[in-house]
């Protein structure tokens, strides 16, 4: 049994305008030890599915799914004291905006002691000390004088640091990552994946990173996950995603990279935007977008091909016979 | 400034006879107050820079947050006077500045969501700069803001909306045109593609090339993705902590970096190819605060190279095969 398995997991969202499905029909197995990035553009769901995942979702938000379960336990059906037990101990996130994401009106000790207290039920000295030896394995320098800093004193990457150490403060079985590096310059970017590529190979953790960088994705995943308006379009080991996209989109975001482009020359870019709420297309959800498009793309909906193509969801994958 | 002596026999038709920025030993320095009883401190943002850009160039100014490369773009669109230091705009002295001069160069910010009043229609926002200059008709301007709008890729049509109806791609591309309303000659890019999707950001990287073609535009190109300057620039200004610590030819820049810094910053950058993942030259800690800039080579507390004069001594610029490199250890050879 997978630590972490989605099957058919769609998110609705009740808006004054109808309904707005932003993730449908995401199937996900997670093995402990495993990596997988989650890619996509904005409004891909990337976020939501995972969001779905950790039942942080407004209740504005219908979430459905055929299994949704962590460890065996069912998270559709879960009472929310069994949810809190979870949340933070078992199974954490940090976010994209380190800055937002840490209360400014308490220390980052005492946010760190929080959930230790509340989960390992530590004592006052004991999580200090455990809060210490976070800090220290997340590279902050001088930790003890740290726990006292107010949020604001600290930089982005080192208000990302506290938000590693909160996260995995109670030893998680699954780190979900949501654009972890995004806010932060290059040289801290690397550290900081390092730091949880480490962390993950130490502790034996899943993770899963959300990010919409073809880099980080290459230096970090074993396997990638692409995501397109809210579908899983395409499936696969990281190797065989950057040798051999099978769906037109993955292949068209790798051409649209500038190193992968002739210098100076024009980049190959893919026309048209992200479909929203209002002007989701029939038939393929990329069609209007792509150049293999025809008139079946139009009228019916594809459905996933087999591993050997990615499980590209596409009439016409790249490198198929169909 | 005469021409090379090898310059290629097929110049355009009437070469620039000088650079169209000229910088020399820019800096801007601000004074920070600290509380009630602390002596106000000076951050130098920007110490001591220089470069000159060309017509239909692009020289892209590379750094981490606090590197002062937007202080930089703010001084170059004259939107603050420079400290200290000479700039020059098409040959002209920059002391006194005159419209002319501000018609000269424009400035794209990062964030199109930011940028454009949402309160405004595009058609509004695009005549703008033209309105304060003066010296058009309403009627001109207005075919002028179309022809702009077809330009850009977007539609006439497109003219009567308001910012919110618009992707951040479009937003994007209206930032543009609006700074090419006035018709300039350089356009300060602050990271004008950070905020924007991979798909999207080639578009816009394709239009920018396209414009520039057109209409000659030298770009100064804020940016901290290295993989997108090495696609769009001809020359690389590396800067940390308000100094250029590394300069010249793109090719060479990313060929056979020279300074610590720029070798951290390259390897770095992620590659979007997991065959070749790499172990990386790190660099240690964090920026300093530019209120407390360490004394010396303002990277040696982060750097793998820095000895005791490096402590002590700050580098200047000196030539190092095709490109400037601030760094004791290069010039002593034992880089």
């Amino acid at each position: 049994m997978s630590l972490l398995e989605i099957r058919n997991l769609t998110v609705r969202f009740a808006t004054a305008s109808g309904w707005f499905t932003a993730v449908e029909g995401v199937d996900l197995s997670v093995e402990k030890g495993e990596i997988v990035a989650i890619v996509g553009e904005s409004g891909s769901g990337k976020s939501v599915s995972m969001l779905a995942v950790m039942g942080l979702l407004p209740p504005t938000a219908q979430v459905t799914a055929d299994v949704l379960a962590f460890d065996g336990k069912d998270l559709l059906t879960i009472s929310p004291a069994g949810r809190r037990a979870l949340t933070g101990a078992d199974m954490a996130m940090i976010f994209q905006e380190p800055m937002s994401s840490l209360n400014p009106c308490f220390t980052v000790g005492f946010q760190i002691e929080e959930s230790l207290r509340l989960h390992l039920g530590l004592n006052k000295r004991q999580a200090r000390d455990r809060a210490v030896e976070l800090l220290t394995q997340v590279g902050i320098p001088s930790p003890a004088q740290r726990l006292s800093a107010y949020p604001h004193q600290l930089s982005g990457g080192m208000s990302q640091r506290v938000m590693i150490a909160m996260a995995i403060a109670c030893d998680p079985r699954l780190l979900i990552a949501d654009e972890p590096t995004t806010a932060l310059d290059v040289t801290i970017q690397a550290q900081i994946l390092d730091l949880l590529v480490d962390l993950q190979e130490r502790r034996g953790m899943a993770l899963i990173l959300i990010t919409h960088a073809m880099g980080v994705v290459a230096e970090t995943a074993q396997r990638v996950v692409v995501q397109y308006a809210g579908w899983q379009v395409e499936k696969q080991d990281v190797y065989g995603l950057f040798d051999h996209p099978h769906h037109p989109y993955t292949a068209a975001l790798l051409a649209a990279l500038p190193e992968r482009a002739v210098e100076g020359a024009r980049l190959a870019s893919i026309p048209g935007v992200v479909p929203g709420q209002f002007d989701k297309p029939s038939g393929c959800l990329f069609h209007p977008r792509c150049p293999r498009a025809d008139q079946r793309c139009v009228e019916v909906r594809p459905v996933p091909a087999g591993p050997e193509l990615g499980q590209a969801v596409c009439h016409y994958p790249l490198g198929g016979t169909r | 400034m005469s021409p090379p002596v090898n310059a290629p026999v097929n110049l355009p038709a009437n070469p620039p006879t000088s650079p169209i920025v000229e910088a020399d030993n820019l800096s801007r320095h601000y004074t920070v107050r600290r509380g009630l009883f602390a002596k106000p401190a000076t951050v130098r943002a920007l110490d001591g820079v220089s470069f000159t850009l060309d017509a239909g160039k692009t020289l892209a100014v590379v750094g981490e947050s606090g590197c002062g490369k937007s202080t930089l773009g703010r001084i170059v669109t004259l939107i603050e006077p420079p400290s200290g230091g000479r700039l020059r705009l098409d040959g002209q002295p920059t002391e006194e500045v005159t419209p002319e001069l501000r018609r000269k160069v424009q400035l794209v910010f990062q964030n199109p969501y930011g940028s454009l009043n949402p309160r405004r229609k595009i058609a509004d926002a695009l005549a703008e700069p033209l309105e304060i200059l003066g010296g058009t008709s309403a009627a001109e301007r207005r075919d002028r803001v179309l022809t702009m709008l077809e330009k850009v890729g977007l539609r006439r049509e497109q003219a009567e909306r308001y910012p919110h109806m618009f992707s951040g791609g479009q937003r994007q591309r209206i930032a543009v045109a609006r700074a090419l309303m006035p018709n300039p000659e350089v356009l300060v890019l602050d990271e004008p593609v950070s905020a924007l999707d991979l798909s999207i950001q080639a578009q816009v990287l394709n239009l920018l090339m396209d414009l520039q073609d057109e209409f000659r535009l030298a770009y100064l190109f804020i940016s901290h993705d290295l993989s997108v300057v090495r696609h769009i620039a001809q020359d690389v200004m590396v800067m940390y902590l308000g100094k250029a610590v590394e300069k010249g030819p793109k090719a060479a820049i990313f060929a056979t970096p020279r300074h610590p810094y720029t070798r951290v910053l390259l390897a770095a950058t992620p590659i979007a190819d997991p065959r070749r993942r790499r172990d990386r030259i790190k660099a240690r800690g964090e920026l300093p605060s530019p209120l407390a800039p360490p004394p010396g080579c303002p990277f040696h507390p982060r750097c793998p190279l820095a000895n005791e004069r490096c402590r002590v001594e700050v580098p200047g610029l000196t030539q190092a095969g095709a490109q400037l490199v601030a760094c004791h250890a290069v010039e002593e050879g034992r880089d």
